[in-house]
């Protein structure tokens, strides 16, 4: 049996594999949308906190002896102090202006923590072994799917759920919404808003440092392997409309599929039909697929 | 109007000067234009421009009575910032010889900066044979190794070996596309075929797509026509889906410094062919002890070459006794290249340097018996053997 001319075992595989990537494109979406729905931040240094966090397990394993599953947590905590501390210090001063100089701000941050890694580390990066737990694969007839991959489905779907549900239905996440809306009013409530906002961006940067811990295993650890994913992200949420939580969740795994079949298609253009069908998307709904008008 | 013409009287009084400088007070400079940031910045990257800088201290530090510096730059993988760099230094930095570090792209746009400027050009990070072939010149002397020989020795290997049908993940760029040709060119003339390929973006993180369509080719071979990091990630996603285990990976560009990040446990086995590797004999070894002294690793391949081609470059204008760049090419060209490099180097007509290969296998964990020991030598391949004895008929400088 053929579908568009090709075997059936063949398209299956490639959904399977887009599906997977797109779960990554979901958790770094998820991250990024969260900081820019609730804080107004192009978090343009989303790429090196997802890389520090690969990081942060690399070394954790290497030289304390912490495993993977430790990592998960301890990672994501380790890399959120830091993004807290940048709020902080930095990107606080920058709430009443253009949202330009958060991005050229966060976009600097980015690349001196690259320019750091690349330094310590090398630009060929490290290896981070599978979890013995996760080894292995299961045969699903058409393909091999091995273990870790579809434990990177698995957690990254789960982590996308708890954050839309505490966002959108629990009283935090009505209390983080009413204060980007209106941040005095909120505070005059006996909110401690600033506090507040810290402890969203230290989120959203752990959920890109999380999605690190979970590439790990499967990329090699290197200072640009979030550089090269950024931009796409960016895509991402722009074709979920910038700031929604569903969006980015739905986009991130709808595109990861599109470019899982480009890739059997026309491979050469795996890299650019994130951004083809962002700008037809931008043509059909300026405001992207689930973003208010 | 006006604004153009007083650039144009810069441009010249600028050009003047460059032209008027070689007085016996200036220095010899050297340039280094590689990747010092991107995917390839391990394979030479600093550890190159230290490599070079050993070289001008080992002679002497001067010559012909003039202090020798070194400049380096970082051309971002992009070839427009190499070429630009390129002339910029040889119009207003006085630059005698350039060494050009990694991508094959961004040295084919510096080697027509060498044609115009008249300048010596030694590439020796980038591997495309079309340097000595189309985009030759004069100039030029591709030093290191190229796609021609990386083919003879691993594909050929590989192929007698009884690895008859291949499958490539090719960089799509022009040194994946040339590498790609090389190999299938030694895969068919060895009784092999080549059952499919795939055009992968450069710095594509994620290969599982593609390697499912190479084990659904059911090849015997998969052909890793890429390097860096995209070979890293490809060969560490072929592990992990179990195709190493049904098809027999071929490393067609590998360095020490790509198998020293994706360790022993994911590399053991591979084929390789290297032009250099530091613990072949004594003197491999003494260098490799100074550079590590410095950089806290073992050189590369190319990291000796960086080493060795200045070595020569500054022995060659010593016994021409000039820098101009004529002189010194006639010197190099009828120069024996003999150091702790290579022992039986010859630079052909079309301007590659000839020297011995060395087909090499990754050693297992277990074989491995202390720091940076990884290969073991298969065969060692005669410079005939891996270049050709003849130059490249498609290089226009090559009289016939």
């Amino acid at each position: 049996m053929t579908v568009f001319g090709m075997p059936l075992p063949v398209i299956l595989g490639q959904l399977t594999l887009g599906l997977v990537n797109g779960s990554f494109y979901a958790l770094l979406s998820l991250g990024l949308a969260v900081i820019f729905g609730l804080l107004g931040i192009v978090n343009f240094a989303h790429g090196a906190f997802y890389m520090l966090g690969a990081f942060a397990a690399y070394i954790g394993l290497q030289y304390f002896g912490v495993n993977y599953w430790f990592a998960l947590v301890l990672s994501p905590l380790a890399v959120a102090l830091l993004g807290m501390l940048i709020e902080r210090l930095f990107l606080r001063h920058l709430y009443s202006l253009d949202p330009l100089y958060g991005l050229l701000l966060t976009f600097g941050v980015g690349l001196i923590a690259e320019g750091i890694m690349r330094d310590r580390f090398g630009a060929s990066g490290k290896s981070y072994p599978v979890p013995h737990l996760l080894q292995g694969a299961f045969d699903l007839g058409f393909m091999v799917l091995p273990i870790y991959r579809a434990w990177v489905v698995v957690a990254s779907l789960a982590v996308c759920a708890i954050t839309w549900f505490l966002i959108e239905r629990t009283r935090l996440g009505a209390t983080l919404r009413a204060a980007t809306e209106n941040a005095r009013l909120v505070q005059a409530f006996g909110i401690n808003v600033p506090l507040m906002v810290m402890g969203t961006y230290g989120a959203g940067v752990a959920i890109a440092a999380l999605a690190g811990v979970l590439a790990a295993p499967v990329v090699q650890v290197s200072p640009l392997m979030g550089s090269s994913l950024v931009i796409v992200v960016f895509a991402v949420v722009v074709v979920g409309g910038m700031g929604s939580i569903a969006g980015a969740i739905v986009s991130g795994l709808l595109l990861g599929v599109a470019e899982g079949l480009t890739k059997v298609v026309y491979p050469e253009a795996s890299n650019i039909v994130v951004f083809v069908i962002m700008a037809l998307v931008l043509i059909w709904r300026p405001a992207g697929l689930f973003g208010k008008e | 109007m006006k604004g153009e013409i007083s650039v144009a009287a810069c441009v010249a009084a600028l050009a003047l000067s460059a032209s008027t400088r070689a007085a016996a007070s200036d220095p010899v400079v050297i340039g280094i234009i590689d990747d010092f940031t991107g995917v390839y910045a391990d394979v030479q990257g600093q550890g190159g421009v230290e490599a070079v800088k050993m070289a001008v201290a080992d002679s002497g530090g001067s010559v012909l009575g003039r202090k020798v510096t070194v400049l380096s730059a970082d051309h971002q993988n992009k070839p427009d910032i190499g070429a630009s760099k390129f002339r910029e230094w040889a119009d207003q930095g006085g630059l005698n010889m350039l060494i050009g570090g990694s991508n094959t792209g961004v040295n084919i746009a510096m080697a027509k900066v060498a044609l115009a400027k008249k300048v010596p050009f030694i590439p020796i990070g980038p591997g495309g044979s079309s340097l000595t072939g189309a985009d030759c010149t004069p100039y030029s002397i591709h030093y290191a190794y190229d796609t021609t020989a990386l083919a003879n020795g691993t594909a050929s290997v590989i192929v007698k070996s009884g690895g008859k049908s291949w499958f490539f993940i090719t960089a799509d760029y022009a040194f994946g596309t040339q590498l790609q040709d090389s190999a299938t060119k030694v895969i068919n003339a060895n009784g092999g075929k080549v059952l499919g390929a795939v055009r992968v973006p450069l710095g594509t993180t994620d290969f599982s797509s593609f390697l499912l369509q190479a084990q659904a080719s059911g090849a015997q071979v998969l052909g890793l026509a890429n390097a860096g990091t995209d070979f890293s990630n490809s060969l560490k996603s072929a592990n992990e889906f179990g195709i190493t285990k049904t098809m027999k990976p071929a490393a067609l560009l590998a360095f020490l410094s790509d198998i020293h990040s994706l360790t022993l446990q994911t590399a053991q086995g591979l084929y390789l062919t290297t032009a250099w590797y530091w613990d072949l004999n004594e003197e491999t070894r003494a260098f490799a002890k100074r550079f590590f002294a410095i950089m806290k690793k073992e050189p590369t391949s190319t990291q000796a070459a960086y080493y060795s081609a200045t070595l020569q470059y500054l022995k060659a204008v010593k016994a021409a006794g000039t820098t101009d760049a004529d002189q010194v090419m006639a010197q190099l060209r009828k120069t024996r290249i003999s150091d702790m490099f290579t022992k039986d180097g010859y630079i052909r007509a079309d301007g590659l340097m000839v020297h011995s290969m060395y087909v090499m296998q990754v050693k297992t964990p277990a074989e491995s018996k202390y720091p940076w020991d990884y290969y073991r030598v298969i065969k060692v391949m005669s410079g005939e053997d891996a270049y050709g004895s003849q130059p490249d008929p498609s290089c226009p400088f090559v009289k016939r």
